[in-house]
C-alpha cells in the first residue's frame, strides 16, 4: 500500500518506528482534511511517499501547498505521506471520497501498515454533523475526543487535566431507556470503523472530532488544529494560536471564481 | 449546503456515503449480491492480437496516447486515425450504470468503446480511444489490466481528456477566458517541453486521467 518517495541517494523507506501517525477521516465539512492541510503547510513537511490504493477516487493536481514557482509542479495524488523527524510525527492527507464498499479494505489496510511500520499511536481527525446533537451536546464544548484502551492508559489522565469531553455513547435504540449504549458518529466517514477496529486490534488510538455542518469549514478546521496543538504541541500557542497556522495555496477559490464584470 | 454556481456535488454530503451502510456486517446472503454485482463489472481486456492460449507475453510499448472522453476520442478519430496507418490490437469490454461497450471492434462514432490501436509502421506505438465512462469501482482495475499487459521501461504515456470550463477555478471569471484552452500536467521524470502551460493550483483532474 505504501510507496516511498524516490529519494536518489537516500534510505529504501522511511522510518517511522515511534512515531505519531495523524490522518484525517472524510467526514462532515473536510474538517479533518482541512486541518491536516494547515498541519502540513504550517510545519512545512516533506512528503516522504503516497498509498497506491483502490479504496478512493482518483485525483491529481499540482502542489497544492506551493509557496513559489519553483515548487508549484511537483504532482499531487489522493493519498500522501508526509513527516517531520524531529517531531516524530508522520501525516497521512486524504484528498478524496472513499469508493462504495470500501471502507473496510481501506481500514484493514492501513492498520495493518500501521502496525508493520511500528507507529506508537495514531491520532484521526474527524467531525460529525451538528444537527444530530442531542439537547446536552447542544450546550458547551463541540469538540470530544475518544481513545482505544491502549491509549487511555497512557493519555487518559493528560485529557482530564485539560477538561476534554469524551464522546458520549448513545443508546441503540432510542426511546428504550436500559438498551446498551453505542458509538454512533454520523458523518464522521470511516472513524467509528476505524476507531472500532483499533480497539479491538490493540492499536493505540485517539480520535479528536468537531461537531459542524456543511458550509465555509474553515474555521472549524482552525478550531479542530487548535485541539489537536493543545494536546501535541505541534507549534507555540501562547499568542492567537489561529495566526501561527499557515494557510496552503490551494484553499484559494474555495468559494468559486471571480464574477463576470458583465453582471454589474 | 454552501457551494457556487458551476460546481457540482454529486453526494449529499463532502463526507460521502452513509457510513452507517458501510459498517453494518455482511450477511452471506448480502456477499453473495456483492460477489455477483463485482462480477457484472469486471473490466475484460481483451487484445486481438494475441492468439488464446499461449503464454502471455507483455506487450512491447515505448509511447501509449490515451485519449479519454468523448471530446478527446473525437480529436483522435479526426486527426490522428485512419484504417492505413493504424491497426486495431485490443478492445475493452465493460459494463456499468451510464454505459455498456462490447467486444466488438466495429464501432460507430456514436457508441461506447474502449479501443487499442498500434502504429503498423512502428508497433510499440500505441493509442488508446475510450469514449465510454469507466465508473469509480472500476478505474483502479482499468489501469491494472491495460498497464499490466505492457513492458513499462522506457514508456512515455499521453493522456488526452477534457473537462468542462465551468469547473476551471481562476481568479477571473470563467465568462471571460477564451476558451478552449490547453493546461498540462507532468510528472518530473517527463523531461520534454510541455506545449502549453501547466494547470495551476488549485485546479484538480479526477477519474481515468488521474488513475
Amino acid at each position: 500500500m505504501f510507496i516511498p518517495c524516490d529519494r536518489g541517494g537516500g534510505p529504501a523507506a522511511p522510518d517511522f518506528k515511534g512515531f505519531t501517525l495523524l490522518m484525517p477521516a472524510v467526514s462532515v465539512g473536510n474538517v479533518g482534511q482541512l486541518a491536516i492541510d494547515l498541519v502540513i503547510s504550517t510545519l512545512d513537511m516533506t512528503k516522504v511517499g503516497y498509498f497506491y490504493t483502490d479504496c478512493l477516487v482518483p485525483m491529481v493536481g499540482n502542489n497544492p501547498y506551493a509557496t513559489a514557482e519553483e515548487n508549484s509542479t511537483e504532482l499531487s495524488i489522493n493519498a500522501e505521506v508526509y513527516s517531520l523527524p524531529s517531531k516524530k510525527l508522520v501525516v497521512l492527507q486524504i484528498r478524496s471520497p472513499f469508493i462504495k464498499n470500501k471502507y473496510r479494505p481501506f481500514c484493514e489496510t492501513l492498520l495493518s501498515w500501521v502496525k508493520s511500520s511500528k507507529c506508537a499511536r495514531v491520532v484521526l481527525l474527524s467531525s460529525s454533523h451538528a444537527y444530530q446533537r442531542d439537547d446536552e451536546q447542544l450546550l458547551g464544548t463541540p469538540l470530544r475526543y475518544l481513545l482505544t484502551p491502549d491509549l487511555e492508559k497512557a493519555v487518559g489522565g493528560r485529557m482530564k487535566e485539560l477538561n476534554w469531553k469524551e464522546m458520549e455513547r448513545v443508546a441503540a435504540y432510542p426511546g428504550i431507556s436500559d438498551t446498551d449504549k453505542v458509538l454512533h458518529i454520523p458523518g464522521g466517514g470511516i472513524t467509528k470503523l476505524l476507531f472500532t477496529e483499533s480497539c479491538s486490534e490493540g492499536i493505540q488510538m485517539a480520535v479528536l472530532l468537531k461537531f459542524c455542518s456543511e458550509g465555509d469549514n474553515i474555521p472549524d478546521a482552525f478550531v479542530l488544529v487548535n485541539y489537536l496543538n493543545v494536546w501535541l504541541q505541534l507549534i507555540k500557542s501562547e499568542v492567537n494560536p489561529s495566526s501561527q497556522w499557515k494557510i496552503p495555496s490551494s484553499w484559494r477559490l474555495l468559494f468559486g471564481n471571480g464574477l463576470p464584470p458583465a453582471l454589474f | 449546503m454552501a457551494t457556487f454556481f458551476g460546481e457540482v456535488v454529486v453526494a449529499p454530503s463532502r463526507a460521502g456515503l452513509d457510513e452507517e451502510e458501510e459498517a453494518r456486517e455482511e450477511t452471506p446472503e448480502d456477499r453473495e449480491i456483492r460477489r455477483e454485482i463485482e462480477k457484472k463489472r469486471e473490466v475484460d481486456v481483451l487484445w486481438t492480437w494475441r492468439s488464446g492460449g499461449c503464454a502471455e507475453e507483455p506487450l512491447v510499448c515505448s509511447r501509449f496516447i490515451v485519449a479519454i472522453g468523448r471530446n478527446a476520442a473525437a480529436f483522435l478519430s479526426s486527426f490522428i486515425l485512419d484504417s492505413v496507418c493504424w491497426e486495431v490490437v485490443g478492445v475493452v469490454k465493460l459494463w456499468n450504470e451510464w454505459c455498456r461497450t462490447s467486444s466488438t471492434t466495429n464501432v460507430l462514432p456514436t457508441d461506447s468503446f474502449c479501443l487499442f490501436y498500434r502504429l503498423i509502421s512502428d508497433p510499440t506505438v500505441l493509442l488508446c480511444q475510450c469514449s465510454c465512462y469507466v465508473a469509480e469501482d472500476q478505474q483502479f482495475q482499468w489501469l491494472e489490466k491495460v498497464f499490466g499487459s505492457m513492458q513499462k521501461k522506457g514508456l512515455q504515456v499521453t493522456i488526452l481528456s477534457t473537462c468542462p470550463v465551468a469547473d476551471y477555478k481562476t481568479q477571473e471569471s470563467t465568462l471571460t477566458l477564451v476558451s478552449p484552452f490547453l493546461r498540462a500536467l507532468k510528472t518530473k521524470e517527463f523531461q520534454e517541453q510541455v506545449c502549453c502551460p501547466l494547470l495551476e493550483q488549485p485546479n484538480i483532474v479526477r477519474d481515468l486521467p488521474a488513475a
